[in-house]
C-alpha cells in the first residue's frame, strides 16, 4: 500500500467549488428572471444541456473518464455564464452555438478543465457578438410582459421575432442616443426617462445586478474568490467612468450607471475571477481585474459593441500569463531582498 | 508576559486528533523481546559500530562511535547480548536496509557506570562531546545532533533561543505529556542550553491547544527562577516549524535557502530534546529511549516510553488496534509516512505511530487537473506558489521549479491538504527535488571526469613538450659534441684549428632550444607539430650509429684519439656528422 502524506485532507473539490459558484449565482438569477420573465429559466436549461452534451462527446473522443469529468460542474458554470450574458430571448440555436463553441473549441479543444487559456463562456459572447450581431443585440423592451409560452415560443423559432425583442439594453440605448445626439441629448435628459433606465442604470437591472453583488460577497466570504479582481474591476471602472464624468457629465455616464449595468457585476465577481484563464499572484489579480474594468470602459463607450466586458476579459486573459511573471510574489524569507 | 507575536502567512488547520492520547499520563513500555538498533539516526555521519555478534553489551553502552562533528553515538538501549550486527529495514519510506545492532535483552536491564558532568565547571568543548557521547539528538523531527547547534555563528549575536513545544501535527502529543509530566527537567535542560549559547532572550513557544503543558512549563520556569517566557501560539499547523515558529515569536523571517538559523542568531530545540540533554549531563544517561504516542484506529491510544529499537508493531499492539487497521504510519498525518512493515524499529525521531484505517484517513479521490484556484499558495507557510512548481514538476521542467524556489520548500503538506482537485503537490515536489539532486551528482561525476580528461591531456601534452625539449637539448649536445669531436680531429690532422667551428653548432643549439620549450599554454597544434618533429628526429638519431653516446669522458678521449689517428693514416674520411646542427632546422 503507497499513500504519500499528507493523510489528511480537507474536505473540498472541484464540483464542490462550481456547485459554490452556481449557487452563488442564484440571487442574481432570480433578480434577472423576475425582471425578463422565466425566459431566463429556459435559457439556463438549454445551455445547461448543450454544455454536458458537448462536454460528454468530447470527452468520449479524447479518451477522459465521463463520469468524474462530467461531474466536477465546471460545464455547468459555463453554460450559466452564457445564458445569463447572452440576451433572454435569443433563439435556442443561438446558446446551443455558443455553449458548443465554449466547450469544445475553448475548453476542451485546449485540454480540457484548467487547460484553457480563454474564459470559454466569454469566447462564446465573443464569437456570437461577432457572427451573429444583430441577435446578440436584441433584448426585451422594458416592460415587455409575455407568459412563458410566448416566451418559449420565441426562444424555440415558433414565434415570429416580434418588433417589441429589438430593444437594447440600457447601456447600449444610452451609448446610441448620445452618439445620434446632435446635442438634444445629454445623461441627465436620457435618465429622467424612467421607463428605461429606473433609479441608477436601467429599470430593474440594478436589482440583476446587486443579485451577483451579493452571490459575489458570498464566494469571497468562502474563500472561493479573494478581493483582488472585483475590487480592482470595480475602482478602476469606477476611477475611468468617475474621470469623465467629472470632465463632462452631460457626455458621460456616472459610475454608479456603469457599475450597475451590463455586464460589470457579473464581470467583476464571476468571470473576471475565474483562476484558470486569469491572473494567479495577489498584484497580478489586481491589474487584471483594473485592465478589465478599464478595457470594459474604453470599448461599452467608445466601442462599436453594446458592451465591452467580454472582450475586456479576453484581452486580459491574453495578458495573464506575463502579468503573473511579472508579479511573482517574494517567498518567506526574502521579502527585503526582493 | 504579554509578548507581541507575528503570524506566517498562510497555514491549515486539519482536525487536531490530540485529545484521544492526551487524557492519560506516560507509560512504560514493556520489554521488547528483540531490539534493532539502526546506527544511522540523525543528520550527519553514520556512526561505525563497535561491538561484535555475541557481545554482551550493558544499558547505555556506546554500540555506535560518532563519525565526525555531525554525528552523534549510539547505545543499547537496554543490557543483553549482541545478536548480529546486519543490514534491516529502517524506518524510512524508501524501505532500504541500513546497518542495524540487534541486541536480545538478557532481562536485567543493567545500565553501564554513568558519568554526569557539571557543565558549568568544564569547558564548552567538554560539554559537546558530552552530548555527542550520549547520542543526543534534535527529537523535533530531523534528528540533527544538538552538540553541532550549540555554537552561535561567528559573528552574529545570539538574540533567542526558542525552544519548541508548538507540537503542530495532528495526533501526536508526546511533548505535550512530556512537558506537563517532566517540565522541571526540560527547564533545567532549556537552561544548559541557554548557558551554552547565551542568548539575549529565551522564548518557549507552546501552541495554545496545550494548556495543561502552558501551565506546567510556567510553574516550572517560575520555581527554578528563570527569565524564560512561555508563549501560548496560536494554532495553526505548521506553527511548529522551526522557521514558522521563529516567525511567529520574533518576527523573523529565515530564508529557506539558509541552513542555520543561527546566521540570524536566533536558535531553535525542541522541548524533548532539551529534556534528554539534560538528563545525558545530570544523570550521565544517554539517549536511549523516548516518548512516543500511539494513537490513531486503536482502542486505547496513549503515551508511551518506549527503547529505541523497539520493533512498532509490538508497541502498536500495547493501544490494542481494531482489526481493520490496514497500517502503521510513523510521524504525524501530515508529514508522516506509512512504514514497510511492523517489524521496523523506533529510532530517536520517532515521536508518534498512528494505525492507519480507511475510516481515519479516507482514500484519495482521484487527482483532476488543476484549476489554478490558488489555494495552495494561500495554504503554502513560506509563500511559494506551488501550482507553478507543480506544473514545472509535472512537465519535469526543472530548472524552472528551482525558479520558483522548490528548494524553499519544506514539504510540510498544506498545498496538498487544500488542494481541491487532490493533487499530490508535495509528492510531486519530492520527485522534482530528487530529480534535481541526481542530476546535480551526474554532473558533478561528469564534471569531475571531464577535468580528469582535460587534465591528462594537459599532462600528456606537457610531457610531450618535455620530451621535445630533452631530446632537442641531448640532440643538440650530442651535435655540438660532435662538431668538438671534428673539430679537435681536424685540428689535430691539420694542426691549424678554426677557433669558430665549435661555436656554430653551439649557437645553433642555443638558438633551438626555445623553440622546444613548450609551455603548456601554447596551442596544442604547435605541440603536436614539435613532438612530431622530435620523433622524428629521434628516428633518424635511432639509425644513427649510437655506441659512442653513452661513453665516459675517458672513453671519449680515447675513441676520439682512435678517431684521429685513422684519419691522419686516411683510413677513413672525416665524419660527415658536423653540419648536423643544420638538419635540425625546421624543414
Amino acid at each position: 500500500m503507497f499513500a504519500p502524506a499528507p493523510f489528511l485532507l480537507k474536505d473540498v473539490s472541484v464540483s464542490q467549488v462550481m456547485i459554490q459558484v452556481c449557487v452563488a449565482l442564484i440571487p442574481g438569477i432570480a433578480a434577472y428572471a423576475s425582471l425578463v420573465g422565466p425566459a431566463i429559466l429556459v435559457q439556463l436549461v438549454i445551455a445547461t444541456l448543450a454544455a454536458l452534451i458537448a462536454e460528454a462527446v468530447m470527452l468520449k473522443v479524447r479518451g477522459k473518464p465521463l463520469a468524474l469529468f462530467l461531474t466536477d460542474g465546471s460545464a455547468i458554470v459555463t453554460a450559466w455564464l452564457i445564458a445569463l450574458t447572452f440576451p433572454p430571448l435569443a433563439p435556442w440555436w443561438l446558446v446551443v452555438t455558443g455553449t458548443v463553441f465554449a466547450i469544445v473549441v475553448a475548453k476542451q479543444l485546449y485540454g480540457g478543465l484548467g487547460q484553457n487559456p480563454f474564459n470559454p463562456a466569454m469566447v462564446a459572447f465573443a464569437i456570437c457578438i461577432v457572427a451573429f450581431p444583430a441577435l446578440m443585440s436584441q433584448w426585451p423592451s422594458v416592460g415587455l410582459q409575455l407568459s412563458l409560452i410566448e416566451q418559449m415560443n420565441i426562444i424555440l423559432g415558433w414565434a415570429p421575432r416580434v418588433d417589441a425583442l429589438s430593444g437594447a439594453t440600457p447601456l447600449d440605448a444610452m451609448k446610441t442616443a448620445l452618439k445620434l445626439g446632435d446635442g438634444s441629448f445629454d445623461v441627465a435628459t436620457l435618465l429622467a426617462n424612467q421607463d428605461i433606465y429606473g433609479n441608477f442604470a436601467g429599470r430593474g437591472w440594478e436589482w440583476v445586478a446587486a443579485g451577483y453583488l451579493l452571490g459575489g460577497l458570498w464566494l469571497w466570504h468562502r474563500k472561493l474568490i479573494t478581493w483582488h479582481v472585483p475590487l480592482a474591476f470595480i475602482a478602476s471602472l469606477t476611477l475611468v467612468s468617475g474621470a469623465l464624468w467629472l470632465y463632462n457629465p452631460a457626455q458621460f455616464a456616472s459610475p454608479l450607471f456603469h457599475i450597475l449595468s451590463g455586464g460589470a457585476m457579473l464581470g467583476a465577481f464571476f468571470i473576471a475571477t475565474d483562476p484558470v484563464s486569469g491572473c494567479t499572484t495577489p498584484r497580478g489579480k489586481l491589474i487584471f481585474g483594473a485592465g478589465c474594468g478599464l478595457l470594459a470602459y474604453i470599448i461599452r463607450v467608445f466601442g462599436g459593441y453594446p458592451d465591452g466586458v467580454a472582450f475586456a476579459v479576453l484581452l486580459m486573459n491574453l495578458s495573464a500569463p506575463v502579468i503573473d511573471l511579472l508579479t511573482q510574489p517574494p517567498v518567506f524569507g526574502m521579502k527585503d531582498k526582493a | 508576559m504579554l509578548m507581541n507575536l507575528f503570524k506566517f502567512k498562510g497555514g491549515v488547520k486539519p482536525p487536531s486528533n490530540k485529545l484521544q492520547s492526551n487524557h492519560l499520563p506516560i507509560a512504560q513500555a514493556p520489554m521488547p523481546s528483540r531490539l534493532v538498533v539502526p546506527l544511522h539516526q540523525s543528520i550527519g555521519g553514520t556512526p561505525r559500530p563497535v561491538v561484535e555478534a555475541g557481545d554482551k553489551v550493558l544499558k547505555g553502552q556506546v554500540i555506535g562511535n560518532a563519525d565526525g562533528w555531525i554525528s552523534a553515538a549510539v547505545h543499547a538501549p537496554t543490557s543483553g547480548t549482541v545478536l548480529e550486527v546486519a543490514m534491516h529495514i529502517r524506518p524510512h519510506p524508501s524501505g532500504l536496509d541500513s546497518l542495524c545492532v540487534v541486541i536480545e535483552p538478557d532481562g536485567k536491564d543493567k545500565w553501564i557506570t554513568r558519568t554526569p558532568i557539571d557543565h558549568k565547571a568544564v569547558p564548552p568543548a567538554d560539554v559537546f562531546h558530552h552530548l555527542q557521547q550520549c547520542g543526543i539528538v534534535g527529537l523535533g523531527g530531523a534528528g540533527f545532533p544538538a552538540h553541532g547547534k550549540l555554537t552561535p555563528t561567528k559573528g552574529v549575536p545570539m538574540d533567542e533561543l526558542i525552544i519548541n513545544g508548538a507540537e503542530c501535527e495532528p495526533f501526536i502529543t508526546c511533548d505535550d505529556l512530556l512537558m506537563r509530566e517532566r517540565a522541571e527537567e526540560v527547564v533545567r535542560g532549556i537552561a544548559l542550553f541557554r548557558d551554552l549559547l547565551q542568548p539575549k532572550t529565551v522564548i518557549i513557544g507552546i501552541e495554545d491547544n496545550k494548556p495543561e503543558a502552558i501551565a506546567a512549563m510556567r510553574a516550572a520556569v517560575d520555581a527554578q527562577k528563570e527569565p524564560f517566557s512561555v508563549v501560548a501560539v496560536p494554532t495553526l499547523y505548521p506553527a511548529g516549524g522551526a522557521k514558522q515558529l521563529i516567525r511567529v515569536l520574533t518576527g523573523k523571517e529565515v530564508p529557506g535557502s539558509m541552513r542555520s538559523t543561527a546566521d540570524m542568531g536566533v536558535q531553535v530545540f525542541n522541548v524533548g530534546t532539551a529534556y534528554s540533554a539534560w538528563r545525558a549531563i545530570a544523570h550521565g544517561e544517554p539517549l536511549i529511549s523516548r516518548i512516543l504516542t500511539i494513537t490513531g484506529n486503536v482502542h486505547a491510544p496513549r503515551n508511551y516510553e518506549v527503547l529505541i529499537g523497539t520493533p512498532m508493531g509490538e508497541l502498536l499492539a500495547l493501544a490494542q488496534p481494531h482489526p481493520d487497521t490496514d497500517g502503521i504510519l510513523m510521524g504525524g498525518p501530515m508529514m508522516g509516512f506509512l512504514v514497510p512493515n511492523p517489524q521496523v524499529p523506533v529510532v530517536k525521531t520517532t515521536n508518534c505511530l498512528i494505525a492507519h484505517d480507511d475510516r481515519l484517513f479516507p482514500p484519495k479521490a482521484p487527482e483532476m487537473p488543476c484549476i489554478r484556484c490558488g489555494a495552495c499558495a494561500r495554504a503554502c507557510p513560506h509563500e511559494l506558489q506551488p501550482f507553478e512548481m507543480y506544473w514545472f514538476s509535472r512537465a519535469k521542467n526543472f530548472g524552472k521549479t528551482q525558479e520558483y524556489n522548490i528548494f524553499d520548500c519544506i514539504e510540510c503538506g498544506c498545498c496538498s491538504y487544500v488542494c481541491p482537485s487532490r493533487i499530490p503537490l508535495v509528492q510531486y515536489f519530492r520527485f522534482a527535488k530528487s530529480e534535481i539532486w541526481a542530476r546535480e551528482r551526474e554532473k558533478n561525476a561528469s564534471d569531475q571526469a571531464k577535468t580528469r580528461f582535460e587534465f591528462k591531456q594537459l599532462r600528456e601534452e606537457r610531457e610531450k613538450a618535455d620530451k621535445a625539449e630533452k631530446l632537442a637539448k641531448a640532440a643538440a649536445a650530442q651535435a655540438a659534441k660532435k662538431a668538438a669531436e671534428a673539430a679537435a680531429a681536424a685540428a689535430e690532422s691539420s694542426a691549424s684549428p678554426t677557433p669558430d667551428a665549435p661555436t656554430a653548432p653551439l649557437v645553433a643549439a642555443t638558438t633551438d632550444a626555445p623553440s622546444a620549450t613548450v609551455t603548456p599554454e601554447n596551442d596544442a597544434k604547435r605541440a603536436t607539430i614539435e613532438a612530431a618533429m622530435a620523433r622524428a628526429k629521434a628516428q633518424r638519431e635511432a639509425v644513427q650509429p649510437k655506441n659512442t653516446e653513452s661513453l665516459t669522458a675517458e672513453q671519449q678521449k680515447v675513441a676520439a684519439e682512435i678517431e684521429a689517428r685513422r684519419v691522419t693514416a686516411h683510413l677513413i674520411e672525416p665524419e660527415p656528422a658536423a653540419p648536423a646542427p643544420t638538419s635540425e632546422k625546421p624543414e
